[in-house]
């Protein structure tokens, strides 16, 4: 379901991009502000959805801008004309003009109808249901990082979302606390997650659908864009583009974890993870960790970040969230070393099996 | 009651005393504050609630500075997410229902009695309970702060998040009781406003004669008597989840968390023609009066604020695009929001069209107006945008809808309340504000307010969320921030300028006279400031601008023993707020019968005020 032209890398009408006119006018009272914005909802990186919805944009753009344009001219005209001057006789009290109020009352219906009509087609299009062999993901939003969960496959992983490229995707939304929205702005458009418990098979009306056919590899950042609490604004996550071939060696991979050697600091951490509280909350795919009130951490060491987008991902960065989470995330419902959370007591874990933890979790790769 | 008659000859002297008079009770200051707690006399119930809605203002807008530092620069650590988190909702909150609606509100007050041709509304006791209501609402909301729990889920309060699982403390608590207080406020004005013009205009004043600020004050009412039920339908709904344990919010339970999406949405669309209409009413008469031409289009720019009124009930799910209603109910609004653009628009062609030919003159009530026809397009026609629902799934919730809403709310509603202020502060004082303060306000708050709202647009566009207390570095978003704070302290800067203006001004400006600028309707027949009774007898109207066109007599001064008979002062309606407010309170405790001691108390109250005599000549205390 192909909306339109959008070839991979060409990513048409740039030049009426209004941004490329309007950066160098803010600019001139504002330091330039060149560079890359990752999270741009005007670069589209798809070819059905984010397009439709940028043509849609520019269409209303360059009405609004005419209206705006006529407005201002007209006023600018107006008050450099009629300013009073001394002397002025009383104006001419006219009380108004019957042929006029018609007809910008009909202007503006006009112009009000050329945007409805595009605006509907687009609304109906990008809410179409995706065809046969979409890839189809879960996406369950958790205060405050995101799960996806896809059915086919048996995978389930949080935080980073991976996609093959030119697949048409649909994602399928729920939360499992209060309402979030998933936004990927170079994807298209939001859509909230409301709350739901998902039975097995539900298509019911509560699940929201987004369905879009990503044309560029690469690493695309999106955040929560619905208000869900305390740390509403460390709510990211990342969705990483790759070739089908890629995609479904991850795919495979998930399936199961690598074991350390025995001896191994990871293989201490291995054993602490297993007897300490983490799995109460935590999975990891083929061990007794099946926990399902936390982000699954299966190949954790292949993922980016931690903590929703929030931190590189490294040993020691792993150590330091493990060691007291609330640092870097308030309200955090994980349990730190000393402050409980979550309405867990605090792991009381040491140093050493911390360090241990850190990494066994990040030889998960 | 000697010595009081003897004021009031040598007060009709001159307007300075006049003022005094009025607005001071000769017997001292303890007599000037019971004077003004009990008062019912619709003028000083306006200036106080001007007073209060410019004392929440200050507050609302240091909440605004403190989050503009934060958000100055990436990964900010100058609050914390908590802290963050009250400082927004309590922005929203507190400008919307305690500075917005009230600042309309002190203008309905003041003016509308006076440019009907009435003494005073139609329920003055009335009157003065919204104003303590609305007054102890607004400081129980902000007592919050002192117990650290300042409302923190945002002003749109989305269920489930205010649910006491996923907000246990007592700040959703403040938020819920704080606002249906409040609502009653704006409820009992409502209904007296509605009978006030209808029963009291002066003889001959027809309705199609109604100044365009009193149209605009009718119509705000109207959407206010219907739209506050929606809004405390939802709200007791909340309170009932939280303080009683019921459920229509909780999805576990079977309860529905988007039934308050549209409950508050139903309340929330036609609360921004609440803002926003009685400054189209402000606006439109300045620009006559400054262009010396009567409106242009009366009767389409009044029919086109009724349309506006009607069909703001049916667009309020333009607010919920992403809520996933299906693209059925997705073009429905699109449809109704693109059809209210309409009428708006015409309003902006007409008021054009009436300073087209005129002799425009520039004060600093007219720069405001003029600011507001060329900024608050701007917010009208981004509006446009985000009405089409599949750009607005780009723009919803970021910062582009941030600098959508202040656009319209700060370029449109309160640029026409500073109009309006310059406009009828030489009324209310006798005197005149200072011109060149007034326009030192206006260029600063021109740059002000376009250096803090316009780089939003990018933000937004640039993938920034809104209700974030922070954002990384990596969004590249960072010198629109630095220039939206920049901005910020600047259109601070510019606010504290006007109430300086004010405040000299009304100490020091020059003598203003009945009628300062030329202006056609009643309210100008007084003199300024008008006496207690407003006018000596009740001119009668023969035309549209009867100041312009028809001979109404200037006011002659009264002796006292020809005054007409006014409502009596009464303690009654404060003490009822108080009741009214102490009763909602208490459900704070979350003991079923506490609640009942506030209720008694507002019984026996409204029980000893129904047996009060409105008009007392024996107690009649005012010069």
């Amino acid at each position: 379901m192909s909306l339109r032209r959008n070839k991979p890398g060409e990513r048409g009408q740039r030049f009426l991009n209004p941004v490329n006119f309007l950066v160098p006018i803010l600019s001139l009272f504002v330091v330039a502000c060149g560079g890359d914005h990752p999270q741009s909802t005007i670069d589209p990186a798809t070819s059905d959805f984010g397009p439709a919805i940028q043509d849609l944009y520019l269409t209303v753009f360059w009405w609004a801008m005419l209206i705006l344009a006529v407005v201002w001219l007209v006023l600018a005209y107006i008050l450099i004309r009629y300013r009073s001057r001394p002397g002025d006789p009383e104006p001419k009290q006219t009380h108004g003009h019957l042929g006029l109020e018609i007809g910008w009352t009909i202007a503006a219906a006009i112009v009000v109808v050329v945007i409805t009509i595009p605006t509907i087609r687009t609304v109906f299009r990008t809410q179409a249901p995706a065809g046969p062999g979409a890839l189809i993901v879960e996406v369950v939003g958790h205060q405050w990082w995101w799960e996806f969960r896809y059915p086919a496959e048996g995978v389930v992983t949080a935080n980073e979302l991976r996609l093959p490229v030119g697949r048409t995707v649909e994602l399928q939304m729920t939360s499992a606390d209060v309402i979030h929205s998933f936004w990927i702005p170079r994807f298209g458009g939001k859509r909230d997650l409301n709350p739901w418990v998902r039975e097995p098979d539900d298509r019911g009306p509560r699940i929201n659908r987004l369905t879009f056919t990503v044309e560029e590899t690469g690493v695309y950042l999106g955040q929560c864009a619905e208000y869900c609490g305390l740390a509403h604004g460390l709510m990211g996550m990342r969705a990483i583009v790759e070739t089908e071939a890629d995609f479904q060696t991850w795919v495979q991979s998930m399936q199961s974890s690598p074991v350390p050697e025995t001896g191994t600091q990871a293989d201490r951490g291995r054993e602490a993870f297993m007897t300490s509280t983490c799995i109460a909350c935590h999975s990891i795919a083929g061990t007794n960790a099946r926990g399902v009130l936390g982000p699954s951490l299966t190949r954790l060491g292949a993922r980016t970040t931690i903590g929703a987008g929030l931190l590189d991902n490294t040993p020691e960065n792993v150590a330091a969230w493990i060691r007291n989470p609330a640092e870097f995330k308030p309200g955090v419902k994980m349990p730190g070393v000393s402050e409980g959370g979550g309405g867990l007591p605090p792991t009381g874990l040491s140093e050493e099996q911390i360090e241990a933890i850190a990494a066994y979790l990040s030889s998960l790769r | 009651m000697s010595d009081s008659t003897a004021s009031s000859k040598a007060g009709s002297a001159s307007a300075r005393s006049a003022a005094a008079e009025l607005y001071t009770d000769p017997r001292g200051f303890g007599a000037t504050v019971w004077s003004w707690i009990t008062t019912v006399d619709h003028k000083r119930i306006g200036i106080m609630y001007a007073s209060a809605a410019l004392f929440f203002l200050l507050i609302g807008g240091a909440e605004a500075l403190l989050m503009r530092i934060q958000l100055a620069v990436p990964q900010n650590d100058f609050v914390d997410a908590e802290t963050f988190n009250q400082l927004f909702t309590m922005h929203g909150t507190t400008m919307i229902f305690l500075v917005a609606m009230p600042m309309a509100v002190a203008f309905f007050n003041y003016i509308v009695p006076l440019q009907i041709g009435a003494r005073d509304v139609a329920f003055p006791r009335l009157n003065a309970l919204s104003f303590w209501v609305f007054l102890f609402g607004g400081l129980y909301l902000n007592s919050s702060f002192l117990f650290n729990a300042a409302p923190n889920a945002s002003w749109v309060g989305y269920a489930n998040l205010t649910s006491t699982q996923f907000s246990p403390g007592p700040n959703v608590d403040f938020w819920v009781i704080g606002l249906s207080i409040v609502g009653v406020s704006s409820l009992v004005g409502a209904i007296n406003f509605i009978t006030t013009i209808i029963n009291l205009r002066a003889p001959g004043l027809t309705l199609m004669r109604l100044p365009l600020f009193t149209w605009m004050t009718f119509v705000t009412s109207w959407i206010l008597v219907t739209a506050i039920p929606v809004i405390a339908v939802a709200l007791i709904f909340l309170a009932a989840d939280r303080f009683f344990a019921t459920n229509f919010f909780v999805p576990t339970a079977g309860g529905d968390p988007v039934l308050w999406q549209h409950l508050f949405w139903i309340f929330g669309h036609p609360e921004v023609y609440i803002l926003i209409l009685p400054s189209f009413g402000i606006m439109s008469e300045v620009v006559s009066t400054f262009s010396r031409k009567p409106l242009f289009g009366y009767p389409v720019v009044v029919y086109a604020g009724i349309l506006i009124g009607f069909i703001g009930w049916g667009v309020w799910s333009h607010h919920m695009f992403t809520t996933g209603l299906g693209p059925i109910a997705d073009s429905f609004f699109v449809v109704s929001t693109m059809i209210i653009a309409i009428p708006t628009g015409v309003k902006i062609f007409n008021w054009l069209a009436t300073m087209w030919g005129g002799s425009i003159r520039f004060t600093s009530a007219m720069l405001f107006a003029i600011g507001l026809l060329a900024i608050f397009t701007v917010g009208g026609l981004s509006g446009i945008m985000h009405a089409s629902a599949p750009v607005d799934l780009q723009q919803h919730d970021s910062y582009f809808v941030v600098a959508h809403f202040h656009y319209t709310i700060v370029g449109g509603a309160m640029t026409g309340l500073f109009a309006g202020f310059y406009y009828w502060f030489p009324k209310v004082t006798g005197r005149l504000m200072s011109e060149a303060l007034g326009k030192l306000h206006f260029w600063t708050f021109l740059i002000g307010f376009n250096l803090t709202f316009f780089p939003m647009h990018f933000a937004g566009l640039f993938g920034m969320p809104r209700r974030v207390f922070t954002y990384p570095a990596e969004l590249n978003v960072a010198e629109y921030n630095m220039a939206s704070t920049i901005g910020a302290f600047i259109f601070g800067l510019s606010s504290l300028i006007f109430l300086w203006n004010l405040w000299r001004s009304s100490l020091k400006g020059k003598p203003a006279g009945a009628n300062p600028w030329g202006a056609p309707s009643l309210e100008w027949s007084t003199s300024s400031p008008p006496p207690h009774y407003n006018f000596a007898e009740i001119p009668e109207v023969k035309s549209r601008d009867p100041l312009w066109t028809s001979d109404v007599p200037p006011e002659k001064p009264l002796a006292h023993d020809e005054e007409p008979l006014m409502p009596s002062p009464s303690f009654w309606p404060i003490l009822t707020a108080f009741g009214i407010s102490l009763t909602w309170i208490l459900v704070m405790t979350r003991i079923w019968w506490v609640p009942l001691i506030g209720l008694a108390l507002t019984a026996i109250c409204i029980y000893s005020w129904a047996f009060q005599p409105e008009f007392r000549e024996a107690t009649q205390e005012q010069g």
